[in-house]
């Protein structure tokens, strides 16, 4: 990271916390048109459970439609935050500082965006409880825990509550600044029972940092398998072609992976338009993210390539004729030509150029594209396998999402704006002690004839060099 | 005897590993004060002790009661509702590892959070001697003991070199 910008500990705790204890003018317009598309998409599935899943464009042979399609995506994109964070942690990355509290925040709320779409797709949600708690003891009716349809909601369940937990811990010593710094009495009680009375002691910070190693440490084995259960749902259905796929597991985590950290990259575009964050996120970290999308991207297209090459491999009639639908006839074919170039012929080779990777306006742009392909996908991998011509004929049957579907699913993407913007109106989007240790840390040196910043860090527990000194 | 903290309030590091020594000259122990920061500093630079803890044990002891859950859960809902399926067993373990895996996992990381808390010496009501300029940068020393001892540690802590008055606060 050669560019930064040295401030002190002040004027971080007044730049980052100056849209939480003041209120922008956008602010308000903002959340009032999110939250009444979250309220039309409410009402869309008020309207749906009063008069039935027959409102949906749902019907035999495709029973998932644009909900599953879109619970994937959610998760998909739910996968970077943690992801991102918890690598670039363990691995002590630099770049990660201003970054990191936003793109796990993006997790918590894409998660349970996730959760809507199957819960609204069950059509009677209150009844799903009884597929999973085992409580039903008047009718000795308990879950079927052979069924994929058990193993996810504890998968997504436990990664929901680790990354909760996981935000919640790393937020603590930045609600103590917002404590300290918060005007009005009633607001500074509540920070003040937020952040239980840390005071910032040397063990509570190195509670703070064995924390973010040790959870980072815990929670990337659950953000692996929840995509992993997630594919599942798809691939331990042996009778439907497309879905039944060894490779799915690692296909749908690296799919997640490119559009949750294409995700975070635009996420981090809008920190700076909209919370003025040039100070924090540079250049220099949108061409981290890129350099690692390109990878991501790259390992993503293989096993793509991969899915399609075992299936064509086979020889299977099934199978081909599936792959024939997913490629040829309207509209299936001309999206999976968008979805291919538009989650990695057109943003990749972009990639490639160093202009275009520290362009903010590039990165948001080619990341955006990325996220239509990758719904797309998920589009692409759900209807077209349900929908291919069985051997009887009156199972024949086509796909086309209704206005109640389109609406409660443009719900969630409000949804995650709307609850974005509440907490950054709560909450710093950057972790303000976080920033504060990189830049003091951080000093400039002089190698010949160029001054640049090198960052001092801790490798060894301090009585290592004692020993070594004595 | 009812204890009191005192602070004093530093901007630089070496003025507050100072107040440390000073302190520890004057015969207080290591549990008497604390140092405070807006931010983390390496192990060590105030010369302070090593905090002990024993945080790794909470994942352990939660992954063990994830586990022990999950396996009642997993094993006693398909004892009670035998579904009989191609001839399999009834308990079928591929399909419980799934379960049994992320309630680990979530068993885990509840504890491990439990720990992060209880190790931290969270929550804490009182807050002491405190001044919100710690979060602006400047290092607190505090230090916490009898009434009878408090002039001490003020002497100590203004030897150092202190920036504006002793806070004092009771615990």
């Amino acid at each position: 990271m050669l560019e930064h910008t040295q401030l002190t500990d002040k004027e971080l705790n007044d730049e980052l916390l100056r849209d939480i204890l003041t209120m922008p003018k956008w602010w308000l317009p903002a959340v009032l048109f999110l939250a009444a598309i979250v309220i039309t998409g409410y009402s869309a599935f008020g309207y749906m459970v009063f008069n039935g899943l027959g409102v949906t464009g749902l019907n035999r042979p495709v029973f998932w439609g644009f909900f599953i399609a879109n619970f994937v995506f959610w998760i998909g994109i739910s996968h970077a935050g943690i992801m991102i964070s918890a690598i670039l942690r363990l691995t002590q990355a630099e770049w990660r500082r201003p970054i990191t509290r936003a793109a796990e925040v993006m997790t918590l709320f894409s998660l349970a965006a996730a959760l809507h779409t199957p819960l609204f797709h069950v059509g009677r949600p209150w009844r799903v409880f009884y597929w999973i708690f085992p409580y039903d003891f008047s009718r000795g009716i308990w879950p079927n825990v052979k069924s994929p349809f058990v193993w996810d909601p504890s998968a997504v369940g436990t990664y929901l509550i680790a990354s909760t937990l996981f935000v919640i811990v790393c937020l603590i010593p930045d609600l103590a600044i917002l404590r300290d710094r918060a005007k009005n009495k009633i607001t500074k009680f509540i920070y003040a029972q937020l952040c239980l009375g840390f005071r910032g002691t040397t063990r509570q910070w190195k509670l703070q940092i064995v924390a973010g190693i040790l959870l980072s440490a815990l929670v990337l084995p659950i953000f692996v398998s929840v995509h992993t259960v997630v594919s599942w749902d798809f691939a331990v259905l042996i009778g439907t072609e497309g879905w039944r796929s060894t490779i799915f597991g690692p296909y749908f985590i690296i799919g997640a992976v490119h559009s949750g950290v294409s995700a975070v990259a635009m996420l981090m575009a809008l920190s700076v338009w909209i919370y003025g964050l040039q100070n924090y996120i540079k250049p220099d970290h949108f061409d981290a993210i890129a350099r690692l999308l390109i990878v991501v991207a790259t390992t993503w297209f293989f096993f793509f390539f991969l899915e399609w090459v075992w299936a064509m491999f086979t020889l299977e009639s099934p199978e081909i004729a599936l792959r024939e639908l997913q490629v040829g006839p309207w509209p299936w074919g001309p999206l999976f030509l968008i979805f291919v170039i538009t989650s990695f012929v057109i943003p990749v080779p972009l990639w490639m150029f160093r202009r275009f990777r520290r362009s903010a306006a590039i990165m948001f742009f080619t990341t955006i594209l990325v996220n239509i392909g990758m719904w797309l996908e998920r589009f692409l991998i759900v209807i077209p396998s349900l929908m291919r011509r069985s051997h009887l004929t009156f199972d024949w049957g086509s796909y086309s999402p209704s206005l109640i579907e389109i609406l409660i699913v443009t719900e969630t993407f409000a949804f995650v704006a709307l609850g974005m913007l509440l907490f950054a109106k709560a909450f710093p989007l950057v972790p303000i002690f976080d920033m504060k240790e990189g830049m003091r840390n951080r000093h400039l040196i002089k190698v010949g004839r160029r001054v640049i910043p090198a960052t001092i860090r801790e490798g060894l527990p301090h009585h290592y060099y004692n020993k070594e000194h004595h | 005897m009812a204890k009191r903290s005192v602070l004093g309030l530093y901007i630089e590091e070496d003025s507050a590993a100072d107040a440390l020594d000073h302190l520890r000259d004057a015969g207080f122990e290591d549990h008497e004060y604390e140092i405070l920061t807006g931010t983390p500093y390496p192990e060590g630079t105030f010369g302070e002790a090593e905090p002990q803890h024993h945080l790794y044990r909470w994942p352990i002891f939660g992954a063990l009661t994830g586990f022990t859950i999950s396996l009642f859960y997993t094993s006693i809902t398909q004892a009670a509702y035998p579904l009989l399926t191609g001839g399999k067993p009834v308990l079928a373990i591929p399909a419980m590892l799934v379960i049994l895996y992320e309630l680990t996992m979530l068993g885990a990381v509840i504890f491990t959070i439990i720990g992060i808390i209880f190790e931290s010496r969270l929550p804490r009501f009182f807050m002491g001697a405190y001044s919100e300029k710690i979060t602006e940068g400047y290092i607190g020393v505090t230090v916490t003991t009898d009434e009878d001892r408090t002039d001490k540690a003020e002497e100590a802590l203004k030897k150092a070199g202190i920036d504006g008055e002793i806070i004092r606060g009771w615990e």
